[in-house]
């Protein structure tokens, strides 16, 4: 059952050979079992998830289910779920019992899916290998002695380790993609503003967006037509039409043209990386796609202006934690400004504060124009080399990440290093357009491992059912999305 | 050395819109602490805002009722400080773009026995859009401060004016005009009381003749005009003898204590927060068409300078008469529902302007709770128009009705006030006064004018004041000319 695709699971429901209740009570086995070692999950409550299950197993006894009812996800704990623990991976919200919904949340919940619960992450989602968070470390279900990826290692460990039927991310700079590059799986970053980010902790607003993480690009179109429409509690949500993404799933790949950024297979791509993402080009080719060379002049300059303009806005962002009204206020204290300044020096971890520290610079009076607004001027640039790509092209394709995952503490010291890891991804979110990353392969054995490898593709806005297609196709053909680590089974 | 004051005003005012600027909790006074406090007005984690369109439109109308530019494309920016009663710590206003740009306010100063009343042209900087804050409350808990987050997030328009005010009267005179206009436009309750009427002023002083401003201080926080008054002529007073004593003025933020009359430096520059502004990623851009200005204007009151002008034309009134009747929205329309009801617009801009004004005054209340209504006062001005009592006799009908009784007809039965017109009867009066006051008689004759008015007054009393005054001034003269 664990290895079953959505689709298959809700066959399982609704001929009632499996119910949702036993379903998930097979998950929250596993998460017993492994969740120990690996530490996928900050929260679990078998009580509510199973209550929500039972609720599941009426509807489909009614006949009011639909697809994805009675299935079990994982959620990032980034999302605010009523009455759960919601702590973003921060000591600052250990205690934070969210009163409210996330509008992702609300969607699952809507459509009857059980949570199973909420996953691990980087500190309020700053990092590339789930080594901020306050709750500890991930461990890479291929390699238990390597890193999943970041922000969202928990929801990509859970996924890959079959801890949850799928789970949900957040991607900021690169957060869906490159730990589904390094826990090989599917994650897809949609077009910002297509999912609400209503209840979803903000860390660089303009940036942060949802998506689903899972064994597929099919389970991914599945999820995607629940988390995307339109919420009017987001002004930044974009009202486009409801979409079935799963309707394009089949369409033939013949005559699409992929474009291919030299810039993306220049030096700092590791040649094993390099490897993979040639064969599935080659794989591409046979499916019927066409290739053409393509250049983003100005992706080179997308990790500077990144590290600009998500810390600035995470400065602002996280100034409401302040021990006031919720969260985490220090124990003794003499004034106003001993509270604030003792409750956040204890509340936040060194990377939280390294950005929060700065954002504040960056806005500051003298340092404004010529650090917050050249990053803004220079990120439009970057949208306008992909608005000339997709003139030559349909989609683009490389790889989501320049290496396979690393060693747990090689780069903590390192934050340069760290940040690297999102060079290929970040320019995405500065854009604002969908990217996904796709299981391609694996790289030469290492101390027995195989690593897996993500093919990156990037559509043009509100593309994503057309990029699931080429995901989905691919999939058809290839087999590395079934693959399943070692001695989980 | 001789002195002149530079006066710039900031003023926040609450818009009366029914939600938050960015939430849909209630923006109502009073409720008790943290009830009208929604998830967003605590800024939990995730929340994000949502623009209050009607608090757009409040900007709007403002902006078209001082004759400003809208900005087409204006932008939310967060100011960023920490303070308990900031849940975001950060505060949502508009920093490079406000919506409302340039504009013009004309105010009236009032005549002191220095000068006669004059008009002034006061200049309207910009007015923008931004969330109000909590509140903290001292003392409620013991050795502990509450915070209570109802206000957090209540719609406020600061309006800003350029250093156009020279004394403290005109600074109350914009003041006072600009509160009359925002609830004119019904933007704002206007309630000083409630803090949804908050001054700011910027007072500076400079050797008089010179250009270059001197350094400001900014009293904060004036909540009624008299203390506003106080505050400026404390506060130049202190100017003026620190410079005069080989002080330096240091830019800072000033209270007023009304109990001392004193203004007192609350923090100077040097500990000044950097605010760190910058276009909150959460709202899109406020974008304002010409179609969007246009169905708002449709939907305005006619404004106070249009009406006076129209007052003047329409009524022949004095400029003064139509200034005085526009001073408020109520009073134009009150003393517009008495012409509509058939009053004479002169007679009927004495009655508002005269017993009705001094009834209030002394009463302490407005026209919306004046006992006689428009209709009511139209019927008395109309008896007094077409001559069924005299304008003498309608101040005892005006007593009346203002004790409650309305059948204007009635009183003036129930009273014996109506008029003597008949000719021949006032004839008969003075007939009688003429044969009994011979001397004055005599006096007229030789040339003494005062002589005629003692007659006319006698006439006036033999009718027990109910001969019409005009008739009789006319039979008298035509007898004793004759």
């Amino acid at each position: 059952m664990i290895n079953q695709s959505l689709k298959n699971l809700s066959q399982l429901l609704a001929s009632k050979a499996v119910s949702s209740v036993e379903m998930t009570q097979t998950f929250l086995e596993r998460i017993r079992q492994y969740n120990p070692t690996i530490n996928a999950y900050i929260t679990i409550d078998e009580e509510k998830s199973l209550a929500q299950a039972k609720a599941a197993d009426s509807l489909i006894a009614a006949g009011t289910a639909t697809t994805l009812t009675g299935i079990p996800f994982a959620q990032k704990d980034i999302f605010c779920a009523k009455d759960w623990r919601t702590t973003c991976g921060s000591k600052m919200l250990a205690n934070f019992i969210a009163p409210y919904d996330a509008h992702v949340i609300a969607q699952f919940n809507h459509v009857g899916a059980v949570n199973l619960g909420k996953t691990n992450m980087d500190e309020f989602a700053m990092g590339s290998s789930n080594e901020t968070s306050y709750f500890g470390g991930v461990k890479n279900p291929w390699d238990l002695t390597r890193v999943p990826g970041g922000s969202s290692g928990g929801s990509a460990a859970a996924v890959a380790a079959r801890l949850c039927a799928a789970a949900t991310g957040t991607d900021t700079g690169g957060s869906i993609r490159q730990p589904a590059s390094l826990c090989g799986f599917t994650g897809l970053k949609p077009t910002y503003g297509l999912v609400s980010r209503y209840g979803m902790i903000a860390f660089a607003s303009s940036l942060d967006q949802a998506g689903p993480m899972a064994k597929s690009a099919e389970d991914c179109a599945l999820m995607m037509n629940v988390m995307a429409g339109f919420d009017a509690r987001d002004s930044t949500s974009l009202n486009h039409p409801k979409e079935d993404y799963t309707a394009k799933l089949e369409q033939p790949l013949a005559g699409l043209k992929v474009g291919l950024p030299k810039e993306y297979f220049a030096e700092g791509l590791d040649a094993d990386v390099a490897k993979v993402v040639d064969e599935a080009i080659a794989t591409y080719q046979k499916l019927g796609a066409e290739f053409v060379d393509i250049s983003l002049p100005n992706a080179s300059l997308s990790i500077p202006v990144y590290y600009v303009l998500a810390p600035a806005e995470a400065s602002s962002n996280l100034s409401r934690y302040d021990g006031v009204r919720y969260g985490h206020r220090t124990a003794q204290y003499d004034d106003l400004m001993d509270m604030y300044m003792k409750s956040r020096a204890e509340g936040f971890g060194e990377e939280v504060k390294r950005r929060i520290l700065i954002g504040t610079y960056v806005l500051s009076a003298g340092y404004y124009d010529a650090y917050y607004l050249k990053a803004q001027q220079i990120r439009h640039l970057i949208a306008d080399d992909f608005k000339a790509a997709f003139k030559q092209c349909d989609i683009i394709m490389g790889p989501t990440v320049p290496s396979t995952a690393f060693k747990t503490g090689e780069k903590t010291d390192d934050p340069v290093a760290m940040y690297l890891q999102d060079i290929y991804t970040i320019a995405t979110n500065l854009a604002g357009l969908p990217g996904m990353s796709i299981p391609a392969g694996f790289s030469a054995s290492i101390d027995g491992h195989d690593l897996p490898v993500g093919l990156q593709l990037i559509g043009n806005y509100f593309d994503e059912a057309r990029m699931l297609n080429v995901a989905h196709a691919y999939q058809q053909v290839t087999d590395w999305h079934t693959a399943m680590p070692k001695g989980i089974e | 050395m001789e002195w002149e004051v530079v006066i710039g005003l900031e003023t926040h005012t609450q818009l009366r819109t029914k939600s938050k600027i960015f939430s849909g909790a209630s923006t109502a006074y009073g409720a008790e602490p943290n009830t009208q406090a929604c998830e967003v007005s605590i800024a939990l984690p995730g929340v994000l805002p949502v623009l209050n369109k009607e608090a757009v439109q409040c900007a709007i109308k403002f902006g078209l009722a001082v004759d400003a530019e809208i900005a087409p494309r204006s932008v939310f920016s967060r100011k960023n400080y920490f303070y308990p009663d900031l849940p975001k710590g950060y505060q949502i206003s508009q920093f490079e773009l406000p919506v409302v740009g340039k504009g013009k306010m004309t105010i009236q100063v009032p005549a002191t026995s220095k000068h006669e009343a004059y008009e002034k042209v006061i200049h309207i900087t910009r007015a923008h859009l931004e969330e109000d804050a909590g509140k903290s409350v001292h003392g409620a808990v013991d050795d502990m401060s509450g915070i209570d987050l109802n206000r957090a997030g209540t719609p406020l328009l600061e309006i800003v004016t350029e250093p156009d005010m020279r004394s403290a009267a005109e600074a109350v005179a914009y003041a006072k005009k600009l509160h009359e206009l925002v609830q004119w436009i019904g933007i704002c309750d206007g309630n000083m009381q409630e803090g949804s009427f908050r001054c700011d002023v910027n007072v500076s002083v400079r050797p008089k003749g010179t250009t270059e401003l001197g350094t400001r201080r900014e009293i904060k926080n004036l909540n009624s005009f008299k203390f506003m008054q106080q505050a400026i002529v404390y506060e130049t007073q202190w100017q003026i003898e620190t410079l005069e004593d080989g002080g330096k003025i240091e830019q800072a933020t000033v209270l007023f204590n009304p109990d001392t009359g004193e203004t007192r430096a609350m923090r100077s520059k040097e500990e000044a927060n950097d605010y760190r502004y910058f276009p909150d990623p959460d709202l899109l851009p406020l974008a304002i068409t010409e179609a969007d200005q246009a169905a708002i204007k449709s939907q305005m009151p006619e404004l106070p300078e249009a009406m006076k002008a129209r007052f003047e034309s329409e009524y022949a009134l004095s400029s003064y008469d139509a200034s005085t009747l526009t001073s408020s929205k109520a009073i134009a329309d009150y003393f517009e529902s008495v012409i509509q009801a058939g009053g004479d617009a002169k007679l009927a801009a004495n009655w508002v302007m005269g017993g009705v004004t001094a009834k209030l005054n002394t009463e302490d209340k407005t026209i919306v709770d004046s006992p006689i209504n428009a209709a009511t006062l139209a019927q008395l001005v109309i008896r007094i128009a077409d001559g069924t009592i005299s304008n003498n006799a309608g101040k005892q009908v005006f007593e009346a009705m203002w004790s409650g009784e309305s059948d204007v007809d009635a009183i003036i039965e129930a009273k014996g006030l109506k008029q003597v017109s008949d000719t021949g009867a006032i004839e008969a009066m003075i007939d009688e006064v003429l044969t009994a006051n011979a001397t004055m008689v005599d006096e007229y004759k030789a040339g003494k004018e005062k002589a005629f008015n003692a007659l006319v007054g006698q006439t006036m009393k033999a009718s027990k004041g109910k001969a019409n005054p005009a008739q009789v001034n006319a039979l008298l003269k035509k007898k004793l000319d004759a």
